[in-house]
């Protein structure tokens, strides 16, 4: 178990490497001068000279690279250009924001997708049971951005219940927060409410077919209570996986959001960055996001190897 | 700051909730207490957040729109009617051959960081713009200065190489604005100046709160704190609006949403003016348009009227020529290039340029992408095919377009008050126009009295638009969306800053 977790650390490692890599390089391909971008169209050729060498974009690119690379593992980003602002800091905000949104939409989408994906699945061959399936895939078909703007319009706008934008942290106003969250957490977990009721339904389905469950319902259990106390954790594995899939999806997803209803998140400030050449900036972020990707599929893996005794126990036998 | 922000919820719920608002009155301005219709505080939307609050070393329009007028000032100002008035100076008088303009100062003036205001802050601010500290490549409208003199704690005298009108024009812009010496660490983050509002805080790319200052020497604003809020979507800001989140859309960039408040009680529309010319640039070094006659083609090609009418809903002026009407030379050209696509069939045969193929390079901005599609078609109607390729603003058409000049046409909202001679009078600019016919005309008018300066003018932009040098579609309105309350906008953006100071609450 411990060999497996060290391999899952070493990938997570190398894939961040040359993430960094990639991410430096791609940037470097699109057009557009950073010191330009800066100094506008009234500057001379002597002045964007200036300005290129006060950024370092002058200087070989592998020195730039190492430059920035060298310091992620401290966590130091570098200082924006445009802003003239400690990167790290700034994304570290941001993350709080994006997580927050991210995390409630999460706990949103399973708090839905649980019961109603078993319930689906109990009743799978009545009305109830399609009608949960159906819902789940228009659910899918409605991208997020798009139940944004519907719920903007309705709640607030048509009906004024939540304000259409903006963002107030839960320290400073609760009461605030929740008004604000509660639309683009809503529309984030549309979506991921809808695929994950559908795997819950699968998974869930899978489970009742099996001899085990047979068996608890042969001695007299309840299916709800068989379900309840064999099937679950058996039903957990798949969805675990695909909600933590989905967990970096939503991340992305979030970008999109937070444009949406004006949330200073990271994908803001990644459009922001992006559109600005701010370089250190949208490096810095798209490391944050990878990272958290390649973070939350290697805790997936750990998760696993604790909840399933059978691959703990195959990691076991490869061992040996 | 957290009083602030419950007022806005306050707000937003009251709003919302029911139509109170709109009889509510103004409370005592400036009282201790929030009062529920905010009238002490005033939230403005905008689009294209500052990258940070220094404009001596970064470009763009954002930086001295939130705080040129309102934390920096200057000697002195352009009023909401294009003209120059007096600010930090009381007045100013020039010597006999023109060269040495003498400012008396306004006494009692403090920086928000409490330094006195003097002559020498006068030096100190010009010098440093001719200094390295500054990299804004506006500097080079201060390169006229020869010496900076000063008098007295209230004289000072500038020493200028050569007559010109324009330079106590740019005055009034970024480049004249007064900075204490003790108040220029970290202009990035902090802006010192004698204005009436300071910068409390400061988030990249989402808002700026400010605050009115007590010891402000001039009238006080009308509301104790006003904030700027930054959207980058033209959607997100009427959204907000109507939803109670901030007062005013300033500058509002889709006019088809504007439907939403025209008619209603709650709300106001006001149509001011820009000094923003919507510019179809078209690059005179490369063909087909080193050709005279295939630019005046272009210009008989497009019903400017039409184009402002499918793609801005009718919002604008036609100008004819690129000049606002807020400038002193102005006069209407319209007339010069009227819509006839007969003529430019027969200018582009002549010009043996039948049937041509052309690059549109259009920036990603809303204007330019609404404008691009009816020129397209009206360029089709004249025989020219005109292929739009899209170019990420700012970043790859500043590359492109501005730097490499690596295109045949394009277009672009050219901001800058009195940038006619920017565009024209060099030849190495973007759009490539031979100057050598207007050169000597523009640094005559430029050293001339007023009479002369605005006849010589007017003799120069007659000739750019003679040789359609460029086609200037139509003036950019400044359209601004407000709760039907709120008083005191300057409607007209015909200064850098957005004076927020005269904004309050009926």
């Amino acid at each position: 178990m411990v060999m497996r977790i060290l391999t899952n650390l070493a990938r997570f490692i190398i894939s961040i490497i040359a993430a960094s890599v990639m991410v430096f390089v791609v940037l470097r391909l699109i057009p557009g001068d950073p010191a330009q971008v800066v100094l506008g169209i009234d500057a001379s050729p002597e002045l964007l000279e200036a300005k290129r060498a006060e950024l370092g974009t002058d200087r070989p690119l592998i020195v730039q690279y190492w430059d920035w690379a060298s310091g992620l593992p401290f966590g130091d980003f570098g200082t924006s250009h445009l802003t003239q602002q400690d990167i790290s800091p700034m994304v570290l905000d941001k993350l709080q924001v994006s997580l927050i949104l991210v995390l409630l939409a999460m706990l949103l989408a399973v708090i839905i997708a649980i019961p109603f994906g078993t319930f689906a699945a109990m009743r799978h061959n009545r009305v109830s049971g399609a009608m949960i399936s159906a819902i789940s895939q228009l659910g899918i078909a409605i991208p997020g951005f798009l139940a944004g703007l519907l719920l903007v319009v309705v709640f607030s706008l048509q009906l004024g219940w939540f304000p259409a934008s903006g963002w107030t942290p839960p320290g400073m106003d609760f009461a605030d927060f929740l008004s604000r969250v509660t639309l683009p957490v809503v529309a984030l977990a549309s979506v991921q409410a809808a695929i994950l009721t559908r795997y819950v339904r699968s998974a869930v389905l899978e489970v009742m077919s099996e001899d085990y469950l047979r068996t608890a319902r042969a001695k007299g259990l309840s299916p709800l209570g068989a379900l309840l106390k064999h099937g679950l954790r058996n039903a957990a594995i798949p969805v675990i996986t695909v909600t933590s899939i989905q967990l970096a999806a939503l991340i992305i997803g979030a970008v999109v959001i937070e444009r949406v209803f004006v949330i200073p998140g990271l994908g803001s400030m990644l459009l922001d960055a992006v559109g600005n050449r701010d370089m250190l900036t949208v490096q810095s972020v798209v490391m944050v996001l990878v990272g958290i990707t390649l973070f939350v599929n290697l805790m997936v893996d750990v998760l696993y190897t604790v909840v399933d005794p059978r691959i703990r126990n195959s990691a076991r036998g490869s061992r040996a | 700051m957290s009083r602030a922000r419950t007022l806005t919820l306050t707000v937003s719920t009251l709003a919302v909730a029911t139509l109170a608002l709109t009889s509510c009155t103004a409370g005592s301005s400036g009282g201790a207490t929030a009062d529920p219709a905010g009238t002490d505080s005033i939230t403005v939307a905008l689009t294209g957040p500052p990258a940070n609050l220094d404009f001596t070393t970064t470009a763009g329009a954002a930086i001295p729109q939130a705080l040129l007028g309102n934390v920096y000032e200057g000697l002195v100002q352009v009023n909401q009617d294009g003209e120059l008035e007096p600010l930090l100076a009381e007045s100013w008088s020039l010597s006999d051959d023109r060269t040495v303009v003498t400012f008396t100062l306004r006494s009692g003036v403090t920086f928000s960081n409490g330094a006195d205001f003097t002559a020498e802050d006068v030096k100190f601010s010009i010098d440093r713009v001719k200094s390295d500290a500054w990299t804004s490549g506006l500097k080079t409208k201060m390169d006229i200065v020869e010496s900076v003199n000063v008098l007295s704690d209230t004289e000072v005298e500038v020493v200028l190489s050569r007559p010109s009108n324009v330079w106590l024009y740019d005055m009034a812009t970024r480049v004249g604005a007064m900075f204490d010496e003790s108040g220029v660490a970290d202009l990035a983050n902090q802006a010192i100046g004698t204005g009436p509002f300071t910068v409390e805080s400061w988030k990249p790319n989402e808002a700026i709160d400010m605050a009115a200052r007590s010891d402000y020497w001039g009238d006080a604003p009308k509301v104790s704190t006003a904030t700027l809020k930054y959207f980058a979507e033209a959607t997100a800001t009427t959204n907000a609006l109507q939803s109670g989140d901030v007062d005013v859309i300033y500058n509002m960039q889709a006019p088809a949403l504007l439907s939403a408040f025209e008619g209603k009680p709650e709300f106001q529309v006001l149509n001011g003016e820009s000094t923003g010319e919507i510019v179809l640039s078209m690059n005179n070094r490369v063909a087909p348009f080193d050709d005279v006659r295939v630019r005046q083609a272009v210009m008989h090609a497009i019903d400017r009227q039409a184009v402002m009418d499918a793609a801005w809903n009718g919002n604008g002026t036609l100008v004819g020529a690129p000049v606002p009407p807020s400038d002193p030379y102005y006069e209407d050209l319209n007339g010069v290039y009227p819509f006839d696509p007969a003529k430019a069939k027969e200018l582009l045969k002549e010009a043996g340029a039948e049937g041509v193929s052309i690059t549109f390079t259009v920036p990603t901005r809303p204007y330019a992408t609404a404008i691009s599609e009816i020129v397209v078609a009206q360029l089709k109607d004249v025989g020219i095919d005109a292929k739009i390729a899209s170019a990420e603003f700012p970043a790859v058409w500043l590359d492109e377009v501005f730097t490499k000049h690596d295109y045949q046409m394009s277009i672009i909202l050219a901001v800058e008050q009195r940038d006619v001679l920017t565009m024209f009078n060099n030849p190495d600019y973007y759009i490539g126009y031979d100057n050598s016919k207007i050169a000597d005309a523009a640094a005559a008018a430029d050293q001339a009295d007023e009479a002369g300066y605005i006849s010589g003018m007017k003799e120069v932009v007659r000739t750019i638009v003679d040789d359609a040098a460029s086609n200037t579609l139509f003036l950019f309105p400044n359209t601004v969306v407000a709760k039907a309350e709120v008083t005191g906008i300057p409607a007209n953006a015909v200064s850098e800053g957005l004076f927020l100071g005269d904004i309050g609450w009926n």
